[in-house]
C-alpha cells in the first residue's frame, strides 16, 4: 500500500477514537480537556525537531526550524503546566 | 526529505529498522496520549491523565532526540536553545496566568501550536532541494499546502481571539464586520486551496507558498474579527481542533505516523466541543462564524411594554436568602469579569452554615470558553460535586426557594422557551424564573450580550440587586453573617 494511503487510513480511525474518547468528557473538565489536549497538538515539536536536522543547509529553512521548535515548546511546556495547575483545583467534598 | 536521511541509517542487528524502532516508539507515545485522554473523562483520575499524556510527550521528543543526535547534526546546539527559550516562556506564562486569564492563555498556546505547523511544513519545503521536490508525490505537496494554510489561520485567529478576550484596547469585544466580508473570506478560502493546488502542480515555485501563507494569516483575521466575545467558546473549541488538524497535516509533509495520530485526536476533540457549544446556544456553526450575533444591538427593546424591574436593597434580599431552604447560585461571564468567585464561594459557605442547600448551575455556554465557570469554581475551591449542568438541574429550579443569578444573563431569558421572534428562540436555558424568587445581580439594565433585553427581569418574582458582583456578593455575606 502506498504510504499515503496508509497514513490516511491512520488519519480516518484516529478520529474516530477521538470523537469517541471526547464524547465522555464531562462538561466540568471542558477547560483542562481543551488546555490538555492543545498540549498533545504540541506533537509538532516532533517534526520541528526531525526537520531541523538537515543535510542541505538552508539558512531560511533552519530559522524557520528553530522558531518551529520555540512555538512548539511553549505549546508543549505552557499546555501541561497550565492543565495540571487547574486540575489541581478540582477538589471533591471528601478531600476536604 | 526525510526518508533519505532514514535510508542512510545503520541497520540494527534485530530484523527492525532504526525507523521501525522510532515508528514502534511514536505508537507507544500515542496510545499514551489516547490514554491521558481518556482518564480526563473522570474528575479524580484527570490529573493522572494529564501526567500519563505529558509521559507520552517525553517518549516522543527522547526517541526524537536520540534519532536527531544519532546523525551528523549541526544545529543540535540551536535546538537545545530554542527549546530553552520556548519551554521557559511557556513555564513562566503558565504559572503565573491567573485563573480569569485562562481564556485568553488557551488562545494563545491554540496560535503557538498552529504557527509551529505552517513553520514545520514550510521549512521542510524550504529545506528541500529543486531537483528533489520535483520527485516528491502530489499528496505530500497539497500536505505542505495545507499544513501552512490552517497553521496560518490558526495563529492569526488565535491572536485576534487572544486579543478580544484579553479587552484589548485595539480589537473590540463586539464583532468587526463590513460589506462584502462573507464574499472576502470565501474568495481568500477558494483562493488559497486553489494556490494550495498550483504548488502540486509547480514544486518549485515556492512564492505560490509564500501566497498561501500570507493569504491564511489574512483569512485568520477576517473569520474571528467578526464573531462576539460571548461565542467565544465556539471559536476557542474551533480553533483548537485547528491546531490539531494542522499538526496532522504536518505528519503528512514528514511521513510521520505520532503527528497524525495526536493531530487528528486533538482535532477531533475540538469538533466534538465545537458541536456541543454549538448545540447549547442552538445555533449552527455557520450562524455563530458569520451570523455577527451581538453587533447591531437592537436597543433595551420590550422594556417599556414589560414594566418596571424591581430593584432589592442587599438587605431585604439578604432577609430573603436567609429565610429560604434551598438556593441556586448562576454564575456567567460577569462573575468572571469581577473576579467575584471567591466571594461567592464564601457566600455559599455562609448560606451552608445556614443549613440552606446552596447548588451552582453552570450552562454550557456561561463565559468565554467551555467549561470557563468549573474552572474559576474550583480556584475558589467549590467541591465541583456542587456545580450541576443544565440538564441536572432545571428540574430543581421550581424546588429552589432563592435562584441567584450573578453575571448571567441571555442563558437565563425565558424568551428563548416561547418566543420564537426573539433571536435566542430554542437556545436551551436555565429555568431560573421557575424559583420562587430570583435575585439578578447585575451592574445596569443594559441588554446582554445578544442585544436583547431579558424579560427575566420584569417578572413579579424577580429583584434586581445593582452593583459589580464582587462587591454585592461580599456585601450579601457580610449582611447574612451579621444578622
Amino acid at each position: 500500500m502506498d504510504p499515503f494511503v496508509i497514513n490516511i487510513v491512520i488519519f480516518v480511525l484516529a478520529i474516530a477514537l477521538g470523537v469517541e474518547v471526547i464524547t465522555k468528557v464531562p462538561s466540568t473538565l471542558h477547560t483542562p480537556l481543551m488546555s490538555g489536549s492543545n498540549a498533545i497538538s504540541g506533537i509538532t515539536i516532533v517534526g520541528a525537531l526531525l526537520a531541523s536536522f538537515s543535510e542541505t543547509f538552508f539558512a531560511f529553512g533552519v530559522v524557520l526550524g528553530f522558531l518551529a521548535v520555540v512555538f512548539a515548546t511553549f505549546n508543549v511546556v505552557g499546555g501541561y503546566v497550565v492543565t495540571n495547575r487547574m486540575l489541581e483545583m478540582f477538589k471533591s467534598k471528601d478531600s476536604k | 526529505m526525510l526518508n533519505m536521511i532514514y535510508a542512510t541509517e545503520p541497520t540494527l542487528t534485530l530484523a527492525l529498522t532504526t525507523k521501525d524502532w522510532l515508528g514502534l516508539t511514536y505508537l507507544l507515545a500515542a496510545m499514551l496520549f489516547y490514554l491521558g485522554l481518556k482518564m480526563l473523562s473522570k474528575v479524580t483520575t484527570a490529573r493522572r491523565g494529564n501526567l500519563v499524556s505529558a509521559l507520552g510527550m517525553l517518549v516522543a521528543i527522547a526517541a526524537t532526540f536520540f534519532q536527531i543526535s544519532g546523525g551528523e547534526s549541526i544545529s543540535l546546539i540551536w535546538i537545545v536553545i530554542a527549546i530553552l527559550i520556548g519551554g521557559g516562556g511557556g513555564l513562566i506564562l503558565a504559572v503565573r496566568v491567573p485563573m480569569t486569564g485562562m481564556p485568553e492563555m488557551i488562545a494563545l498556546l491554540n496560535g503557538c501550536g498552529g504557527i509551529a505547523s505552517l513553520l514545520v511544513a514550510s521549512g521542510d519545503y524550504l529545506r528541500t532541494s529543486d531537483a528533489q521536490l520535483a520527485g516528491l508525490p502530489w499528496n505530500t505537496l497539497l500536505a505542505i499546502g495545507l499544513a501552512t494554510l490552517i497553521g496560518g489561520l490558526t495563529f492569526t485567529g488565535s491572536l485576534i481571539a487572544y486579543a478580544k478576550l484579553a479587552g484589548s484596547k485595539f480589537i473590540p469585544d463586539a464583532p468587526v464586520q463590513f460589506a462584502g466580508q462573507k464574499v472576502l473570506i470565501a474568495v481568500l478560502g477558494l483562493g488559497s486551496l486553489a494556490l494550495a493546488g498550483v504548488l502540486v502542480a509547480q514544486p518549485s515555485a515556492w512564492y505560490v507558498l509564500f501566497l498561501v501563507a500570507v493569504l491564511s494569516l489574512i483569512l485568520g483575521v477576517l473569520l474571528v474579527i467578526g464573531i462576539g466575545g460571548a461565542d467565544m467558546p465556539v471559536v476557542i473549541a474551533l480553533l483548537n481542533s485547528y491546531s490539531g488538524i494542522a499538526a496532522a497535516m504536518a505528519g503528512f509533509v514528514l511521513d510521520n505516523s505520532a503527528l497524525i495520530i495526536t493531530g487528528a485526536l486533538v482535532g477531533a476533540s475540538g469538533i466534538v466541543l465545537t458541536k456541543i457549544m454549538c448545540k447549547a446556544m442552538n445555533r449552527s456553526l455557520m450562524n455563530v462564524l458569520f451570523g455577527g450575533v451581538g453587533g447591531a444591538v437592537a436597543g433595551g427593546k420590550g422594556s417599556a411594554d414589560q414594566g418596571e424591574a424591581r430593584s432589592f436593597t442587599i438587605e431585604d434580599a439578604a432577609i430573603v436568602l436567609d429565610a429560604a431552604r434551598s438556593v441556586i447560585i448562576v454564575p456567567g461571564y460577569g462573575m468572571a469579569v469581577a473576579q467575584a468567585q471567591h466571594a461567592v464561594k464564601e457566600l455559599g459557605q455562609q448560606l451552608e452554615s445556614r443549613s440552606i442547600d446552596v447548588k451552582y448551575a453552570i450552562h454550557p455556554v456561561a463565559g468565554r470558553m467551555p467549561g470557563h465557570m468549573n474552572v474559576l469554581l474550583a480556584e475558589a475551591d467549590i467541591p465541583y460535586e456542587q456545580l450541576q449542568d443544565l440538564e441536572q438541574i432545571n428540574p430543581q429550579f421550581e424546588q429552589a426557594d432563592v435562584a441567584l443569578v450573578i453575571g448571567a444573563n441571555d442563558v437565563t431569558n425565558p424568551a428563548a422557551r416561547h418566543d420564537t421572534a426573539s433571536p435566542i428562540y430554542g437556545m436551551p436555558i436555565l429555568d431560573v424564573d421557575k424559583a420562587r424568587t430570583v435575585f439578578v445581580i447585575k451592574r445596569s439594565m443594559n441588554p446582554g450580550f445578544a442585544g436583547i433585553q431579558n424579560e427575566l427581569y420584569f417578572k413579579e418574582n424577580t429583584g434586581m440587586i445593582f452593583g459589580d458582583a464582587k462587591k454585592v456578593v461580599t456585601e450579601l455575606s457580610a449582611e447574612l453573617s451579621s444578622s
